[in-house]
């Protein structure tokens, strides 16, 4: 086991593009780690730089305390699993296992047996004798994780793991797959472009964007203080409301046509008459048929359902529309009134781009009643419709 | 008589149509009827008969000193051959493949081009000279060379295809267990390419089987020659073609091409991808 250290690490193609900023980022021993981001922000580089299939510009790459920046992937003791799994299609599961201990020239017997006990401990034990086009996505996706337990190594690298699988199956791979990192304790780390399943899986991850990390944290972290405007709208299966907003003189801000009281985080922080983006999800803003005191005012333009609650999108006073989840206790209809009040403790303010709150709060100090974050998210933006608990 | 379409036009064009076809495919069928019909005929001429059965031109082949031999030959020249190309272009078409170089397509579009010049009649007096200088004259190294030279671009040509449709996952994923890059190619790209190998190599056969210019070119003793160059030397003592002869020995020849093709056929399936994926 051992943890990972990447130090200043630069990715440049040939031709000049930037692919890696100089990244400073330590996966700890032991962690399930997620590198998330749109595509082209550079995650995918770096899960392989890390593996070694692309060499690094500048910088290193610790694994344990071995500098690993100069070694080729085979010497660095990893085990990838790629998005197509890469199965050998002319050999058999058996075969595909055993291979990563054919080439370290493990007996052959000895191999077959532990070829045999990681498929069995998969559930693979009926279909060794199949060739991979013969199974089934879920089982093409064990097989690939059999294939990498096989040779014990030191750190697991999964690129997008469950993007090939239907969306039904990859829910169950989902807690398949955090159940078995438990249980090896193997510090893995794996690329997704779908918060959801970064959240959902991982025990702290890092947001992309542009080859440079926007924010290291835990998924609670992450999701409930987002260090920016660019990580605010990205993680959430409902996007943040992110609203352009003027702090006015006693501790208020004013919103979409509303005067709100100013965030608890940015109380002290912030000063009057400066310009700020107020940042709320629509999971933290209560919805009320009356006026009510500090809320936004608006009209209902569209009603989505989302299960066991609804996401309403309110065309506020201020030109500006603001999106609320609203529980099956209310029933509003396009063109009704309705007023949106802000969980204060939830509700962010960011100046140019970046939260305004104290260095070194972190959400631990701030722990809310009830939701963890798994349970305020649904599934990515735009796969499948899967209900948000609200 | 009933309403509708006279039926004795439809009948005539019907007709027409399938003498027109029947004449087309007498026209291809003649040459193999008669290879069938030929060797088993006592006394053969230039036409499809029903033979005068007989198997004394069989006899007559098997005691011709050169014919056995040149068989032998052909095959030492093929087998050869096709090992060369096939080894040779898959390690050539998987470079080309992965690596990117500037004026790769170019390239092998040029090389295509040149090759079929290297085996054919316009170099015919380079190709033997140099042969001459290397002490390539008579020897099947020489002739396995020069066609091996001719026939690569076009086989590189078609695995390159064959490897481009080989996920480089599979060949990351083996280098990331540990496999040096021929061991990949080994044990990854080779078996997962190998419907491709194996068209190349039949291909390839095919073509040393059939090459009559470069062997006779470049072998001098008779007991060398390949069995397309000693079908020429059956002539009667009268200079005439010796029809029994040489209709005997091309039913040999041709027997062992046809007998791979479908082999190979049955056990690969020919699958020309032309770019498209599998």
């Amino acid at each position: 086991m051992a943890d990972i250290t990447l130090n200043r690490l630069a990715k440049v193609y040939p031709g000049g593009v930037r692919a890696l900023h100089d990244l400073d980022l330590t996966v700890r021993d032991g962690e399930f780690f997620a590198l998330l981001g749109p595509s082209g922000c550079g995650k995918s580089t770096l899960l392989r730089t890390i593996a070694g299939l692309e060499a690094a510009s500048g910088g290193t790459v610790h694994i344990g305390d071995r500098d690993v920046t100069a070694l080729q992937p085979g010497e660095r003791d990893i085990a990838m699993v790629f998005q197509d799994y890469a199965l050998f299609p002319h050999m058999t599961v058996e075969e595909n296992i055993a291979y990563p201990l054919k080439v370290k020239k493990v007996g052959r017997a000895e191999r077959a047996a532990k070829a045999r006990r990681t498929a069995e401990e998969l559930g693979l034990g009926p279909l060794v004798e199949r060739r991979p086009g013969q199974l089934s996505g879920g089982q093409q996706q064990r097989a690939a994780l059999a294939r990498a337990m096989a040779c014990r190594p030191r750190v697991f690298l999964f690129d997008e793991p469950l993007s090939n699988l239907d969306a039904r199956m990859r829910l169950e791979a989902r807690t398949f797959l955090k159940k078995l990192q438990r249980e090896l304790g193997v510090t893995t780390v794996f690329v997704t472009h779908d918060q959801a399943e970064a959240l959902a899986m991982a025990d702290r991850l890092a947001v992309m964007e542009s080859g440079e990390l926007r924010q290291v944290g835990t998924p609670t972290e992450v999701f409930r203080r987002p260090a920016s405007t660019f990580v605010a709208s990205f993680i959430g299966s409902t996007p943040m409301n992110l609203v352009d907003g003027e702090v006015t003189a006693p501790g208020a801000v004013r919103v979409a046509g509303g005067e709100l009281p100013l965030p608890d985080a940015a109380a002290s922080l912030t000063e009057a008459g400066e310009k700020v983006v107020y940042g709320i999800r629509p999971e933290y803003l209560r919805w009320s048929d009356v006026p009510a005191e500090g809320a936004v005012a608006g009209t209902v333009s569209v009603v989505e359902n989302l299960g066991s609650a609804q996401l309403v999108t309110l065309e506020c006073d201020g030109g500006v529309s603001v999106q609320v989840v609203v529980s099956e206790d209310h029933e509003p209809e396009p063109g009704n009134r309705g007023w949106a009040v802000p969980r204060n403790d939830r509700a962010l303010l960011y100046r140019d781009g970046d939260l305004v709150a104290e260095h070194g709060t972190t959400d631990a100090t701030v722990s809310g009643p009830a939701e963890g974050p798994g349970n305020g998210v649904g599934d990515g933006p735009a796969d499948d419709a899967e209900p948000v608990p609200s | 008589m009933r309403t509708g379409t006279n039926p004795v036009p439809a009948l005539l064009r019907g007709i027409g149509a399938y003498v027109l076809v029947a004449l087309a495919l007498a026209f291809f069928a003649l040459p193999m009827l008669w290879l069938a019909a030929a060797p088993f005929d006592a006394h053969p001429g230039v036409t499809a008969s029903l033979p005068d059965f007989t198997l004394a031109n069989f006899k007559r082949l098997w005691n011709n000193p050169n014919a056995v031999d040149s068989l032998a030959s052909s095959l030492i020249l093929a087998v050869g051959s096709a090992v060369l190309v096939v080894g040779l272009s898959a390690l050539a078409a998987y470079a080309l493949s992965r690596v990117r170089i500037r004026g790769r397509d170019g390239l092998l579009y040029a090389l295509l081009l040149l090759s079929s010049i290297v085996t054919g009649t316009a170099a015919m007096v380079p190709i033997f000279l140099l042969a001459a200088e290397l002490n390539l004259v008579d020897s099947y190294l020489g002739v396995i060379l020069v066609l091996t030279g001719g026939l690569l671009p076009a086989a590189i040509f078609i695995l390159k295809d064959f490897m481009d449709t080989t996920p480089r996952s599979y060949e990351e994923s083996a280098r990331v267990f540990g496999a040096s890059p021929l061991r990949v190619m080994w044990d990854v790209v080779v078996p997962v390419v190998r419907p491709g190998l194996a068209t190349v190599g039949v291909w390839t056969i095919a073509q040393v089987w059939g090459n009559f210019l470069i062997p006779f070119l470049l072998l001098r003793s008779p007991d060398k020659s390949p069995a397309a160059v000693v079908m020429y030397t059956f002539y009667t003592e009268g200079g005439q073609p010796d029809l029994a002869l040489i209709s005997t020995f091309s039913l040999l020849y041709s027997l062992p091409v046809v007998l791979m093709f479908l082999f190979v056929s049955r056990r690969y399936g020919f699958r020309f991808h032309g770019g498209i994926k599998a």
